[in-house]
């Protein structure tokens, strides 16, 4: 077995491997650039060493520095993660003629699935599925109505030069071939100055879903069942389920033997996947094989009960498989929720930042939770924003549902942004929970971007008992205070009023032990917990099932976040109550009318001035922070009436720095 | 006997209702609570004690001599926030327009005089027109005698204000001597002079609220330590803060017990001062771990932001912060930071609660704006504050502590009792850079040079090793451990006994 490994990546994935590195009694050494100094991978790893600034062109991603970073350690193995070099055939190459053992497959079995056009090719001659087309160039119309009736209807009309959506037609029938054949040539013409056009079948409701092989040196290819990875937003994958829902076991069968084939291929040694999109009917095609560790792999781990990264590194030692195909059982369901430093309320705009709070769910036999940062460590910009991996199981899908929500409930994130509030929107979304996905899923469902009314709270009950207890404790607290009057001490009284979201909730919350019982629309609620002031999270629980609550101090009012909303509570008197509601209600100002400072930073440039008008897409400030310049574009069309803030200011978060007419 | 009860029941039921039920309506429809509404959401519920309900103003010009309504327009008389007492007025706008006459000037005055003598704080709510014309000069006497309690009363009381309506002219000086000011947003105002007047006299057009609101004085003069978006938030926020403060200068402040140990480390204040010294971080991520429960209210949040000021707990015990905000203006000193930390400083001190200073300061603001205003008497104020505090005094550099600013910030010199450096600190006289630039001044074209001797100057000052080798600061400690040094710190110094010698009263450069 290998003495050393060096694991050539950073974050979640590099302290994954290093945990099963250790389990197997093998030495680790992480690699970090500048911006990764007190990174928790270096942190974790035995031996750690600098390989250049934090760009990751100059870092992560020179193989030369990799490998001078093993000679230096000694390590004798190298694991390459995902992304950065795990995928470089070059890179693999180098390690070998050094004699590193690179865990990972073979370099030819990389370069052929690395080429698109080679492994689409190598696919069919496989006999893998791949998505019925035409390559050549198609000569005129009824050449197109003709190639269009072998694909079978409906296809898809796609200029060779085209991109980005243009001089692409779908077409369900001969007419509308026709038709589209004509207008994707000429907008191709237009577009690209090359007309030619080739059809390709059109997949509606495509999922996309995958299947994880893994191969030793012997031969020996066994598949681990699939992935379904359709919840993606922009190609970028959100959330990724073992099993799919929508899978039978034939179809599975012969998507895992087909990936199997493909594999044996290319002589394939290692964990790998094969990534294939699916339509409503089941039908599959093959996309591409990924040739390495993949990011979702957790969710194959519990439903398998496998180590893929032990299993890696037992076949890159020569050693043969230990399972065969027959031992492979899917068993019980696994959810992943990638968690992202990304404000879904302002269009998922990647988050940079220090952790000033960072909390993860607690580990156990149903919850999982993969991450490379710690609280005080930093979101950089140079890399990827995805900060951890949660990954619930369960006996069934919707228990493994449950378990997810409940974990990010108590995921405490604070500093940078995060989309724990679009994960549990997801998980409550009704397309997600009766598994009705695609890969336009989240478009579909989000058109114009997620904002906070897509999360309304499903259970005021909750929110007002827990408040209620919460703030009870806190009074309790508060009346120990000393220096009391006597015959005037405080007594706490149970009434209270839970103003919140406008509305008024009398309660009355009588301390019992280990908790409260709160009464709240003639029912008793029997909220335990034993939190106390301070504390972040809001353990126990209502009326015997679990919750967890997060709790913030404001000035005056708790902030508190749970199933994905946020809600602010302000604790009345029943007098107070009444009084209350001679308050006017003050409606927060119109920002929509106003350039807000999405950070904190410097105000260095403002691009227009008053009276000006601007363009959608136009600069119209640019804020540095953290020495990164930030540049800050008109959303829309418009005209400024004012600019309120000068070059020069430093800007907190939300401050006005433009007024729009 | 029955009589006497019947008008009894009569009186206070006139008292009750003070300006008449319409004018009750009008002040609600303003958004603004009565006066003895008011107090019923300051108070713990059934503690309020009233006096003077049957006080009537004896003025009998201009006709007033049948318009009288019992207790003339305050509410005055004392109850307990949290169980401790405190004494209250509440000005009724709806009498007279809560002008203040002779007889409510008097009833003020009596409320102010027992909480000196008893040692309670005073909370006044202030919602008067100003003073009561028809009584002339007696007025004005009026509001001089409370001026004068004010003045008695600072530092033996605390003394809260509570701005909920219009607060003008000669009435404004009650409040600004007093020790905070509270605002209600929209329907309160303070100014010496109406925007009629200023239109007059210097042709400025402006409103109530831009001359005098609570966000011009939370935001742009200081004179507000807060502002709230309506009556109940600031008198809830008037309850939560005298959970903070003691009742007298011959108290110590009140002891909430709490469960957080002193013990408690927080690794990732380790990594709070980035390796890059010219970048921000928040100190107020500091100071929320450090303090009990995670908990710190914050006095001027939207003033001079670039320094911080509050008071939190320490094992249950108040403390009153001061920090250097690096977010803002790097943090450095400049004339508004320094008059928001000084007087600040002075409160602490005067009411026994502990200091503790966190240090990240470049040095003073730079500038003709600066200097031609007087940076120098009110940087001044600070660093007397902080010299003649005698309040246990805990001090810890997190980074930069630059030259006079240095000094200033509760200093060794300065009768610091703990002065604790992090490692990532700097105590020099001004950055590497600049101090190279003139002691190898002669040298300053040849970058290559200048270059190494700011490398040599930064490591020998850039770190905190010179400060303790002269024992200038007492430990270098580790950021996560910073909770625990405080406390032992402040324990230790639990008994600290210090006098200044005697005088009148010392001449700080006001």
């Amino acid at each position: 077995m290998f003495n050393k490994i060096l694991i050539a990546n950073r974050g979640e994935i590099a302290c994954r491997v290093i945990k099963t590195a250790r389990k197997m009694g093998i030495l680790t050494v992480a690699v970090y650039s500048e911006a990764d100094k007190s990174a928790l991978h270096v942190e974790l790893a035995d031996e750690a060493v600098l390989i250049g600034p934090p760009p990751s062109t100059q870092s992560y991603l020179v193989s030369e520095r990799i490998v001078q970073a093993c000679k230096d350690t000694g390590a004798d193995a190298v694991h390459p993660g995902y992304g950065f070099l795990s995928e470089n055939a070059a890179f693999a190459e180098l390690l070998a003629l050094e004699g590193i053992n690179f865990i990972g497959p073979k370099t030819h079995a990389i370069q052929m699935m690395g080429d698109k056009i080679t492994s689409k090719k190598l696919a069919m001659e496989a006999g893998v599925n791949t998505i019925p087309g035409h390559t050549e160039v198609i000569e005129n119309t009824d050449h197109a109505v003709h190639i269009a009736r072998d694909v079978g209807y409906p296809v898809m009309l796609k200029a060779s030069a085209g991109g980005g959506g243009k001089g692409m037609r779908i077409a369900w029938n001969d007419d509308e071939c026709r038709d589209g054949f004509e207008r994707a040539t000429n907008e191709a013409r237009s577009s690209f100055g090359d007309d030619r056009v080739f059809i390709e079948k059109f997949i509606e409701q495509p999922r996309h879903i995958e299947i994880q092989i893994i191969a030793d040196s012997h031969g020996n290819v066994v598949y681990l069942g699939e992935r379904e990875c359709s919840t993606q937003r922009r190609n970028q994958k959100v959330l990724e389920e073992c099993p799919s829902p929508f899978l039978d076991t034939v179809t599975r069968r012969t998507m895992g033997e087909q990936a199997v084939t493909l594999a044996k291929a290319v002589d394939y040694q290692s964990a790998g996947t094969v990534e294939f999109i699916v339509d409503a009917q089941r039908n599959f095609y093959f996309l591409e094989m990924n040739t390495r560790l993949q990011v979702e792999h957790p969710v194959t781990e519990l439903v398998t009960g496998t180590d893929l990264v032990e299993l890696m590194i037992r076949v890159a030692d020569g050693e043969q498989l230990p399972l065969t195909q027959a031992d492979v059982k899917l068993k019980g369901w696994a959810i992943e929720a990638r968690v992202y430093a990304e404000d879904p309320f302002r269009n998922f705009l990647p988050s940079t930042g220090r952790l000033a709070r960072f909390m993860p769910p607690a580990e156990s036999e149903l919850v999982r939770v993969d991450t490379g940062v710690c609280e005080g460590g930093e979101v950089s910009m140079y890399y990827d924003p995805m900060i951890a991996k949660v990954i619930t199981y369960g006996a069934s899908r919707d228990q493994a549902i449950a378990h997810m929500r409940t974990a990010l409930d108590a995921f405490y994130i604070r500093g940078v942004s995060h989309n724990i509030g679009f994960l549990t929107a997801l998980m409550k979304h009704p397309r997600f929970v009766e598994g009705r996905l695609s890969t336009n899923f989240i478009a579909e469902e989000y058109p114009k971007g997620f904002s906070a009314a897509d999360i309304p709270h499903d259970d005021p009950a909750l929110l007002v008992t827990v408040s209620a207890a919460i703030h009870r404790s806190y009074m309790d607290r508060a009346a120990r205070i000393s220096g009391q009057m006597r015959g005037l001490e405080r007594r706490v009284e149970d009434e209270w009023v839970v103003f919140m979201n406008g509305e008024y909730h009398p309660v009355v919350a009588h301390p019992v032990p280990g908790g409260h019982d709160v009464v709240y629309k003639d029912e008793v609620f029997a909220v335990r917990s034993d939190w106390r002031f301070g504390q972040s999270l809001f353990r126990g629980t209502l009326n015997g099932a679990d919750v967890c609550v997060q709790v913030e101090r404001r000035y005056l009012e708790y902030r508190l976040f749970h199933s994905g909303s946020q809600v602010d509570v302000l604790m009345l008197t029943p007098r107070m109550g009444e009084l209350h509601k001679l308050m006017p209600v003050k409606a927060p100002p119109d920002l929509s009318r106003y350039l807000i400072s999405p950070m904190p930073g410097l105000l260095t440039e403002v691009a227009v001035t008053p009276g000006e008008e601007i363009r959608a897409g136009e600069t119209l400030a640019v804020i540095e922070a953290m020495k990164m310049e930030n540049v800050l574009y008109a959303e829309r069309d418009g005209v400024i009436a004012k600019v309120m803030a000068k070059v020069g200011d430093s800007l907190t978060v939300d401050q006005p720095i433009i007024e729009f007419e | 006997m029955h009589d006497i009860i019947e008008e009894l029941d009569k009186k206070r039921r006139a008292a009750h209702l003070g300006g008449g039920q319409k004018r009750i309506d009008t002040q609600h429809k303003r958004g603004k609570l009565t006066a003895r509404e008011r107090i019923e959401v300051l108070l713990d519920p059934g503690t309020f004690e009233e006096w003077d309900m049957f006080v009537e103003h004896r003025c009998t010009d201009f006709g007033m001599a049948d318009k009288k309504v019992p207790g003339d327009g305050v509410v005055t008389g004392y109850g307990t926030i949290n169980g401790r007492i405190v004494f209250v007025y509440s000005q009724d706008f709806t009498v007279f327009g809560g002008s203040l006459s002779e007889a409510h000037a008097e009833k003020i005055c009596k409320v102010m005089d027992h909480a000196i003598k008893v040692g309670a704080p005073v909370i006044g709510l202030n919602d008067s027109g100003g003073a009561r014309i028809q009584e002339g000069v007696a007025s004005l006497a009026g509001y001089a005698d409370v001026f004068q309690r004010n003045v008695m009363a600072s530092g033996v009381i605390p003394q809260i204000s509570v701005i909920m309506g219009p607060c003008a002219g000669g009435a404004v000086y009650s409040p600004a001597i007093t020790d905070f000011i509270f605002m209600v947003k929209d329907t309160s105002y303070m100014f010496v002079t109406g925007p009629e007047v200023v239109k007059t006299v210097t042709h400025e057009d402006v409103t109530q609220e831009q001359l005098g609101g609570a966000m011009t004085h939370s935001i742009t003069s200081g004179v507000a330590d807060w502002a709230f978006d309506n009556d109940m938030q600031a008198l809830m926020a008037v309850r939560r803060f005298m959970n903070f403060l003691p009742a007298n200068n011959r108290e110590q402040s009140p002891i909430r017990p709490t469960p957080d140990p002193a013990e408690r480390t927080e690794p990732s204040l380790d990594t709070l001062v980035p390796t890059n010294p010219n970048q921000p971080y928040d100190i107020k991520e500091l100071l929320f771990k450090v303090l009990d429960d995670h908990e710190f209210v914050e006095l001027k949040p939207d003033y001079a932001k670039n320094i911080i000021i509050g008071v939190g707990r320490m094992e249950g015990s108040t403390v009153g912060i001061v920090a250097n905000q690096p977010l803002v203006l790097a943090g450095c000193l400049d004339i508004k930071s320094s008059l928001k930390a000084a007087r600040f400083v002075r409160f602490c001190d005067a009411f026994n609660i502990p200091i503790i200073t966190f240090v990240d300061v470049p040095g003073f603001m730079p500038g003709t704006d600066q200097e031609y205003n007087g940076i120098i008497k009110h940087g001044a104020k600070l660093l007397y504050a902080y010299a003649e505090a005698t309040v246990p005094k805990v001090t810890v550099i997190t980074r930069k502590a630059y030259g006079g600013a240095y000094d200033v910030m509760s200093s060794k010199h300065l009768r610091g009792d703990a002065n604790f450096a992090w490692p990532t600190a700097e105590i020099a006289v001004m950055g590497s850079k600049g101090a190279v630039e003139i002691i190898f001044r002669q040298e300053i074209r040849d970058a290559e040079l200048i270059g190494e001797h700011t490398e040599v100057y930064r490591t020998k000052f850039s770190n905190p090793f010179i400060a303790g080798s002269r024992g200038f600061i007492d430990d270098v400690i580790m950021p996560r451990d910073t909770r625990t040094r405080i406390c032992r710190s402040l324990n230790m110094l639990r008994n600290k006994q210090l006098e200044n010698p005697w005088r009148k009263h010392g001449n700080i450069p006001l």
